[in-house]
């Protein structure tokens, strides 16, 4: 989509309402979104509320003593905690680096399985089916056969580079965690990337290659331009569920060695399962979400752009 | 050499440069996308060794293939598989009874602030659902939900509506006006111009709707791990126990990986189509 196609698109029609919508009217267009608005509110939001609750209450669950109230001492336990902050920065560090690493990853496979070659069906779905392996099975081959110190055939195949029975979830864990996450994550991104390319309409790269622009300088002008709100839309939706990354952590390190791994996820998992922390956990959740709406907010500035684009197309 | 055949023969090296790139981009493309497969490859073959072939240095390609670790996997994963069908067809039915008159809602006659419900819709997924994971086994407690594939039912419902409304709604927007424009002329009512006019077009779409949301609950474990125990442990629980504490075991985890992922894996090979269009439609659109 170039500029000038954005600009010369007529109005949008999305939004177009006829002027005169009647109070029933109105009433029979909300109707059909009641059921799943209710159902989103109620299972969504109500967990969030209890959550709020228990945080200001003192409550474990491996005791008999029923929960009480005590004020803000789960959230200062909170912001003392080292431990805290340490799973805070881990869970940026491992979503930042594996949705980056993912989506340049993706882009370059979008490129290449847009060519036409011999077999390029077969290619695209080989590479698709990380993405569909369940993350607990692909987590636990990696760390089993893959990733094993004696056996792995990570080790095998490394061995000519002078790879020697390294220890990697020992001793590389959280690169080794964060690799498993390019693996599953890469093929979304490529999909979207793919999409992306052959939307692209070919006569502009036709004239790009008239006009004797080289394959790079294309690349950077115009197919670059082109997948911007595919490639924010892929960063977006992969970090939704990057920075949610459980299995991995639980199958493959266990959150350590110590907690080199732990990230917010796996240290909600422990306050919870190890310490029986119910007040503590909801405090935990309750900064998380707060941080989480924070930068939520500036990814849904994103979606607005995203939005706006779209009515520029239709 | 004269000019003239200089002339007639100038093209073909161009020509057989261009070929040979092309060539040189498919072998990557190959190698490249068979180095990704490899660790699925590797769990399929590892799958099929004798437990005492599968831990061994060098790693063995060649061996005698075995369905022993199969024929395990099998005897144990009735309960599990069983719980993980339950789940994901019924929520997958729940999220689009929900989604769909609710994307119609949002987009063939929007409701008037129709960006803000989708927008409520995306950030219900931006909350991360581990903060709220004890109060959440609290709540199941008090309901007599914990450990039922009710609870199961419920939350990934919840888990996969956002996207799929995104998704459902975008391949409403694809249906020509005029369709809808003719069907009114017509006379057709709501309910006519859902069921015949929206409704075969969309179909597709709502495949492609169904089958991402039969992948993320049918491979969801955080949830299951932490709110089942028996009477709903879905496969990825039944995976986990695999795992013994000491012993060989890689065959046999490779057996029960490859059955918990072998089905997702076909149905996502076989409808790859669909998911592309919808991944990319959600995306856009």
């Amino acid at each position: 989509m170039t500029v000038i196609e954005g600009v010369a698109a007529p109005p949008p029609t999305v939004e177009v309402r006829p002027r005169e919508v009647s109070r029933r009217e109105r009433w029979q267009r909300r109707l059909p979104l009641l059921p799943a608005l209710v159902y989103t509110v109620l299972v969504t939001q109500i967990p969030f509320l209890v959550t709020l609750w228990y945080s200001f209450q003192s409550y474990f669950w491996n005791t008999p003593s029923p929960a009480h109230f005590n004020g803000l001492s789960n959230y200062k336990t909170v912001f003392t905690n080292a431990a805290f902050r340490g799973s805070l920065v881990r869970s940026v560090v491992m979503t930042v680096t594996a949705v980056i690493v993912a989506m340049i990853l993706g882009v370059a496979f979008a490129m290449l399985l847009d060519r036409k070659f011999i077999g390029r069906g077969v290619v695209r779905t080989l590479i698709i089916t990380p993405f569909l392996v369940m993350p607990a099975a692909a987590a636990l081959v990696w760390a089993g056969p893959m990733l094993d110190p004696n056996f792995g055939l990570l080790n095998y195949l490394l061995q000519p580079f002078g790879v020697h029975h390294v220890a990697w979830l020992s001793t590389h864990a959280l690169g080794s965690v964060i690799v498993v996450m390019i693996w599953q994550w890469m093929p979304f991104m490529t999909l979207i990337i793919l999409a992306g390319l052959q939307s692209q309409p070919p006569d502009t790269l036709e004239a790009a290659k008239v006009d004797g622009a080289g394959a790079f300088a294309t690349f950077r002008e115009l197919t670059l331009p082109h997948l911007r709100p595919y490639i924010e839309l892929g960063i977006l939706l992969g970090s939704i569920y990057l920075v949610n990354v459980f299995d991995a952590v639980r199958l493959m390190t266990n959150g350590g060695p110590g907690t080199a791994t732990t990230n917010l996820p796996f240290y909600l998992f422990q306050q919870v399962n190890n310490a029986f922390d119910i007040g503590g956990a909801a405090a935990t959740g309750v900064v998380t979400v707060v941080l989480t709406i924070i930068v939520a907010t500036f990814a849904l500035r994103m979606f607005a752009r995203v939005f706006q684009f779209e009515e520029g197309g239709v | 050499m004269s000019a003239v055949t200089l002339r007639a023969v100038e093209p073909r090296p161009q020509k057989l440069r261009e070929m040979s790139a092309q060539v040189g981009w498919g072998i990557l493309a190959w190698v490249l996308g068979i180095a990704f497969f490899l660790p699925v490859l590797w769990m399929v073959l590892t799958a099929f060794k004798p437990e005492s072939a599968a831990q061994t240095w060098p790693p063995k390609f060649v061996f005698s293939p075995t369905l022993a670790e199969f024929r395990l996997v099998f005897s144990g994963w009735g309960p599990y598989v069983t719980h993980s069908l339950i789940a994901t067809i019924g929520s997958t039915i729940l999220v689009l009874l929900l989604g769909v008159p609710a994307s119609y809602a949002l987009s063939v006659h929007p409701v008037g602030r129709w960006r803000d419900g989708l927008f409520f819709f995306i950030s219900t997924k931006m909350l991360p659902i581990v903060a709220a994971i004890g109060p959440l086994y609290v709540i199941a407690l008090k309901a007599h939900l914990l450990d039922s594939i009710w609870l199961l039912i419920i939350l990934y419902t919840a888990m996969n509506l956002p996207l799929a409304i995104w998704m459902i709604r975008s391949f409403m927007l694809e249906v020509p006006r005029e369709l809808l424009e003719a069907a009114r002329l017509d006379g057709a009512g709501r309910i006519r111009e859902i069921t015949e006019v929206i409704m075969p077009v969309v179909s597709p779409g709502l495949v492609s709707t169904a089958l991402i949301c039969v992948i993320f609950a049918w491979n969801e474990l955080f949830l299951a791990l932490n709110l089942t125990v028996t009477n709903a442990a879905t496969m990825p629980m039944f995976l986990i126990s695999s795992v013994p504490q000491e012993g060989l075991y890689l065959a046999h985890l490779s057996a029960a990986a490859t059955v918990a992922s072998v089905p997702v894996i076909l149905v996502g090979w076989i409808a790859q189509r669909s998911l592309v269009r919808g991944l990319a439609m959600g995306a856009i659109k």
